[in-house]
């Protein structure tokens, strides 16, 4: 019932050489609550504009492309990859893929994911 | 000159080397039983958040860069102090989901700084200064004494 970085799905995509392109995986905070689950993912020089969330089936998949220009002039040392993010996540299946929505603030890109009504812990009033 | 070493009897001395051997086996079988995912988790847990920073030059300005995000703009201090730049700050975390279960937690909280020697003089009064998208872009304009000259030379 958790949602899983599906690592398997990556590696058979990074076998296809042709298609292989390189991305940086956004580091993540995931959280659940009893109405469902938060996910908060760093990409830094991504705006609203450059987000892709696709939904496939179980699978999510964040993407984030970079907005922000190259700085002029000549590099003296370089830290910060130049490459795009992307991350594909499992849904748990109690998740109402209908309700996700997401929010980018700052670089941080917060997906709110809730879960659908019938999984929520109800309370039966006894007559 | 001689060591000061407590003298051994070269059996015995022979089998503590193979001791120390058979451990340092082990400590290679362990690293290699860890998975990768657990060693890098360790070690971000004993090291700072460390924010990438790229330096770019032309002949009038110095570029900074720096992926800092998620901040708020007034918790990011930038200061200049004799051709050392220094940018630090503090990431909070916010409490709104520590009732949560955590499924994952690799966002680093807490402080930083990060400071560079920069390559050439820079005037500290036209410094600008911006954060947008979570990354902090610094220009800093050269002093004239360090802009490269053209000099010409008339040959009579």
């Amino acid at each position: 019932m958790i949602m899983k970085t599906t690592v398997e799905r990556e590696s058979q995509a990074s076998t296809d050489r042709a298609a292989r392109q390189e991305y940086v995986t956004p580091e993540v905070n995931i959280f659940e609550t009893k109405d469902g689950y938060v996910l908060e993912a760093e990409m830094p020089g991504v705006d609203k504009g450059g987000l892709e969330i696709t939904l496939e089936g179980t699978e999510i998949t964040i993407m984030g492309r970079r907005q922000t220009e190259a700085l002029p002039g000549e590099s003296v040392f370089r830290e910060c990859p130049g490459a795009d993010y992307r991350r594909v996540f499992e849904l748990d299946p109690a998740i109402d893929s209908s309700k996700i929505s997401a929010r980018m603030e700052q670089g941080i890109l917060t997906l709110t994911l809730p879960k659908s009504e019938r999984v929520k812990p109800r309370r039966i009033a006894v007559e | 000159m001689n060591n000061l070493t407590r003298w051994q009897r070269p059996e015995l001395a022979a089998w503590a080397g193979l001791g120390r051997l058979t451990d340092l086996r082990d400590e290679i079988d362990r690293l290699f039983d860890t998975p990768l995912a657990e060693m890098t988790r360790g070690s971000q847990l004993l090291s700072v958040w460390t924010p990438g920073i790229d330096l770019y030059e032309d002949k009038d300005n110095l570029y900074l860069k720096a992926e800092l995000p998620g901040m708020k703009r007034e918790e990011i201090e930038v200061t200049l102090h004799e051709g050392t730049l220094s940018i630090s700050g503090e990431r909070k975390s916010e409490s709104k989901y520590q009732a949560a279960e955590v499924h994952r937690a690799e966002r680093f909280f807490g402080r930083f700084q990060r400071t560079i020697t920069l390559p050439a003089p820079v005037s500290p009064d036209k410094v600008k200064a911006q954060y947008k998208d979570g990354v902090l872009t610094i220009k800093l304009p050269k002093t004239e004494e360090a802009k490269p000259k053209q000099i010409d030379v008339h040959v009579s």
